[in-house]
């Protein structure tokens, strides 16, 4: 390689780890920020200011979905294994949503500790099996889904 | 061995040359691609089973997926190019960079497109400004830019060495757009198909996957060699070699 190449190359090499290492110091300082959701956990840890808007995600916890009285508003609890939050929301729900499925609420915990949601998302994992399969698993004692 | 590499190397990086052997490639390319593109969305729509949770929406996977990843890959290429852009000045190479950021950009929106498409019915929401999504976009972004920069020098040469530094700085980008679902709490799922440990794909589904992958990077081979001809041709269009074909071809038409 001729000297001019050699410094060429130096050159775009510096440019390339300069350019990574700004990126990583900003992703490292920005870390909270990135995060889209927090878990049931997260905010049992953080106690939460009622009233601050932001998402929470985890599952739909078994056996917790209960339809209000009204008819259009729907109470369930997230869960990520550990905590549990409650929800409300009034709204249409993704088709996806059920017992154990993945989602993300949006919305503000009230003073009782109860998470009054504004939007609902489902969250799809990244299985994908056909429904016989999903069935055999199931009856073998191995839920479907997480 | 070395040394016949070595020549067919540089004999490529004749415009005359590759003006030739890339025209004698090109219809094996797009007959490559058709074939496998047929034969993949065949199977994708009618072969393969639905899914246990989103029935027939989870096909559009069989686009979103390797768009996607061709998306990132065409930027990975076109940062090798960049490299012996500014460091060789290799003219071929200068070419085929600044030629590579309109067809990542296509396969960028095919891939926010398809994934907005899936997002509503699935997630309930075309849109979410969650990590995955929003580097993604990113991505696009850049791909616009490095295409506008180029665009702006009269001196076309000099053009492709400028817009190589903004190629090199974008490529921040993709470790990001990769790790986005690791790193972070996002709405976008964790990666199904890994190269290291299991697939969270049942095997029944996974063939569809591989043509098109496979589809989509011989779609990108073919576009590269097709517009880096163009643009050859077009920058040495007062050149003998381009001028003979020209003249040959009308005399013969």
């Amino acid at each position: 390689m001729t000297p001019t190449r050699k410094r060429r190359l130096a050159m775009v090499s510096v440019l390339v780890l300069g350019v990574g290492t700004a990126a990583a110091i900003t992703i490292a300082t920005l870390q909270d920020n990135m995060m889209y959701f927090m878990s049931p956990m997260d905010v049992h840890a953080e106690t939460v200011e009622e009233g601050r808007t932001f998402r929470l995600g985890g599952l739909v916890a078994d056996e917790s979905v209960k339809r209000e009285p009204d008819g259009l508003s729907i109470r369930f609890d997230v869960t990520d294994g550990y905590k549990e939050v409650p929800v409300i929301y009034t709204g249409i729900l993704p088709d996806l949503f059920r017992e154990g499925q993945g989602v993300i609420a949006h919305g503000s915990l009230d003073a009782n500790g109860l998470f009054r949601a504004h939007e609902v998302l489902a969250r799809h994992d990244e299985t994908y099996m056909p429904p016989e399969v999903a069935k055999a698993l199931e009856r073998a004692g191995h839920p479907s889904s997480d | 061995m070395w040394q016949k590499i070595k020549v067919a190397f540089h004999k490529l990086g004749s415009p005359a040359y590759f003006y030739g052997f890339s025209g004698r490639l090109l219809p094996w390319l797009w007959i490559a691609f058709g074939g496998l593109a047929a034969w993949g969305l065949y199977q994708a729509l009618f072969v393969v089973p639905p899914d246990y949770q989103q029935g027939d929406s989870y096909r559009i996977l069989f686009i979103h997926v390797p768009s996607a990843w061709q998306a990132m890959m065409t930027y990975v290429t076109m940062s090798v190019l960049a490299v012996i852009t500014l460091v060789w000045r290799i003219r071929i190479a200068e070419i085929m960079a600044m030629v590579s950021a309109p067809i990542g950009a296509a396969f960028t929106l095919i891939c926010l497109t398809t994934g907005a498409l899936w997002g509503k019915p699935t997630w309930g929401t075309y849109w979410a400004w969650d990590a995955r999504l929003t580097s993604m976009l990113v991505l696009l972004f850049i791909y616009l830019g490095i295409m506008g920069l180029y665009a702006a020098f009269e001196d076309r040469r000099k053009g492709a060495r400028v817009a190589s530094v903004l190629i090199l700085v974008g490529l921040v980008n993709i470790p990001i757009i990769h790790f986005s679902v690791e790193w972070w709490t996002t709405l976008h799922q964790g990666a199904t198909i890994r190269l290291f440990g299991e697939s969270t794909m049942d095997p029944s589904m996974i063939e569809p996957l591989i043509y098109m992958t496979i589809a989509t990077k011989v779609l990108y081979a073919a576009l590269l060699l097709m517009r880096s001809r163009t643009e050859l041709a077009d920058q040495d269009r007062r050149r003998a070699w381009v001028r003979q074909r020209v003249a040959g071809s009308t005399a013969r038409g």
